[in-house]
């Protein structure tokens, strides 16, 4: 903001202010100005580390979301409203956090019947296919269903609105597109997304309790597109 | 226990299955975690056990290998079958002891639900630190008919009162984006009814009433957490309000989120059912949750042993040494 060099500016530039959010009495949702997923994970981190040494008592778990870090509680133990200083001077500090990401090129097939929606969004299917094979993407966040992750963005070939009839039951594993982000359903689940293909790929493994789901926020996902008989034997 | 027939949508449910939001996994967990604690504190059971959630109909069980307690709080006929096929009908809210080769058949809950609490909680393997049963990801335990049900030998045996949610509104407190709607719609919210919908499930309560318009700020948000209780509002207009199964995160503006001590009333509310709201302070949902505990303390407090046994700890002990091995290995 050169325009503005010679006043000191009551917020710092860094820090733009956090809302708090009251989520009924278990949860307080911490709210940035805007999309940031270094400051999401900057800030999830901090509040870990906070629960941790416990300046939280009563505290459950943090999730980050799209520009947002909620924080749940057991409402009969925390006292949230003791919190709010310490949850505003670490919103006021901005940590940031960059994970270092993991690279995934998960094998997608695009064959028809895995891809019902593909016609109707996509002028060319295989313009589509090209750009969404040949670009990257990266994980904002899990939230949805166990495992399922929200990336972005598509090159805007690929973007399409939800689809205005959500389907009852969309099929494990299908790859799908909403507005600037993509996806793989892990579970079949009722969705709006439009389906453009199917993973083989195991997105949550329940018998691994640290991690349970394959991809975390931060990662980067290329979709390699791969034959039916690849699918198959995958 | 074995499972002779497994009913219809019964789960095995514990407190839930917390720390994992993160991943998009659902707490899942007792619609009433309070009834399944009064069905549990029956038999002398931590309140978290993990006991059986009867929502459309029961199961029909039997104790397979010697003598097993069990404990029903809702509104629910059972019967007992006994090896001689005598069948005599039992009550909820009265511990008893099923001997060896005794079936117990559930019929389905009068109205909202009811659980079914064991000797020493249903002891299935848990997954991802649960038993609770979240079915879209094949996690927790599912009743198939030949299986079963791993529990202990009878402990404690009470009696309690009936345990009765009350009447009159849900309490709410407004937000987290009170700020997407007009003051109309949260006067609607507040001032209307609405009734529960027929695509209601363990996910959410789908109402219709009257529509609850946005403003300028629109029905959609950046993608946030949620919690069971939240209110989210489509661009319909006609709420949704998210379960123990619901998703972990929305995209909806939520207009209010029910307070935690009316919470498990959600749990009881059926298609066609009626619902109003009143908002409430976080004082007041702080102190109601406050007297809700109290109300439980005190229910706990008042259990009797089991009516019309003279001498509980006796029969226990009989039953016991009659059932010569313990359900332990189940």
């Amino acid at each position: 903001m050169a325009e503005h060099a010679d006043r000191t500016p009551q917020v710092p530039e860094l820090a733009p202010r956090v809302r708090l959010l009251f989520l009924g009495d278990s949860a307080i949702t911490l709210e940035l100005p805007e999309e940031n997923a270094e400051r999401v994970l900057g800030l999830a981190a901090a509040l870990d580390r906070e629960i941790a040494a416990g300046a939280f008592p009563g505290a459950r778990e943090t999730v980050p979301a799209i520009r947002s870090v909620t924080l749940h509680f057991d409402p009969l133990v925390a006292d949230p409203d003791s919190w709010l200083k310490t949850l505003e001077d670490i919103a006021a500090e901005a940590p940031t956090a960059r994970p270092e990401p993991r690279e995934w090129v998960l094998p997608v097939c695009f064959d028809a019947d895995f891809a019902p929606d593909l016609a109707e969004i996509a002028a060319k299917p295989a313009d589509f296919i090209d750009a969404l094979t040949a670009s990257a993407v990266t994980v904002k966040m899990l939230g949805f269903l166990p495992g399922f992750a929200y990336m972005g963005d598509v090159p805007d070939l690929c973007r399409a609105p939800r689809r205005k009839t959500p389907r009852s039951a969309v099929p494990a594993g299908s790859v799908a597109v909403a507005g600037p982000m993509c996806a793989a359903y892990p579970w079949t689940s009722p969705g709006g997304w439009n389906l453009v293909g199917r993973t083989p790929v195991k997105l949550f493994d329940p018998t691994n309790p640290d991690r349970p789901a394959l991809l975390a926020p931060g990662d980067v996902v290329r979709w390699k597109a791969v034959s039916r008989a690849e699918f198959e034997r995958s | 226990m074995i499972v002779i027939d497994p009913g219809m949508a019964v789960a095995v449910q514990d407190a839930g299955r917390f720390g994992l939001r993160r991943f998009g996994v659902p707490l899942a967990g007792a619609l009433d975690p309070i009834l399944l604690a009064c069905a549990n504190a029956l038999l002398g059971n931590s309140s978290e056990a993990a006991g059986l959630e009867l929502l459309v109909s029961g199961p029909t069980l039997a104790a397979d290998q010697g003598s097993v307690a069990i404990a029903l709080a809702g509104d629910v006929t059972v019967q007992r079958i006994a090896a001689d096929g005598t069948t005599t009908s039992v009550k909820p809210w009265t511990a008893i002891v099923l001997a060896s080769g005794e079936q117990l058949k559930i019929g389905p809950p009068r109205r909202g639900i009811a659980y079914l609490a064991v000797s020493g909680g249903i002891q299935s393997a848990p997954m991802l630190g649960s038993r609770s049963t979240y079915r879209r990801a094949g996690l927790g335990g599912f009743l198939e008919k030949g299986g079963n049900l791993p529990c202990s030998a009878p402990g404690a045996l009470h009696q309690g009162k009936e345990w009765r949610w009350e009447d009159g509104p849900i309490r709410v407190l407004p937000g987290p984006q009170d700020d997407h709607f007009p003051a109309e719609s949260l006067e609607a919210l507040e001032g209307a009814q609405f009734t529960i919908g027929p695509a209601s499930d363990r996910m959410g309560l789908r109402l219709s009433g009257p529509v609850l318009a946005h403003n300028v700020k629109g029905a959609e948000i950046p993608t946030d957490g949620v919690v069971p209780g939240v209110i989210q509002v489509p661009g319909d207009g006609q709420p949704i309000i998210l379960l123990a199964d619901g998703q972990t995160t929305g995209g909806y503006a939520k207009i209010a989120t029910v307070i935690s001590a009316d919470l498990p009333r959600l749990g009881h509310l059926r298609p066609g059912d009626q619902v109003r709201f009143q908002r409430v302070t976080r004082t007041e949902a702080r102190q109601a949750l406050k007297e809700r505990q109290t109300s439980f303390d005190r229910w706990c407090a008042n259990l009797s042993g089991a009516a019309g046994e003279i001498d509980q700890e006796a029969l226990y002990r009989a039953n016991l040494i009659s059932g010569a091995i313990s359900g332990q290995d189940e």
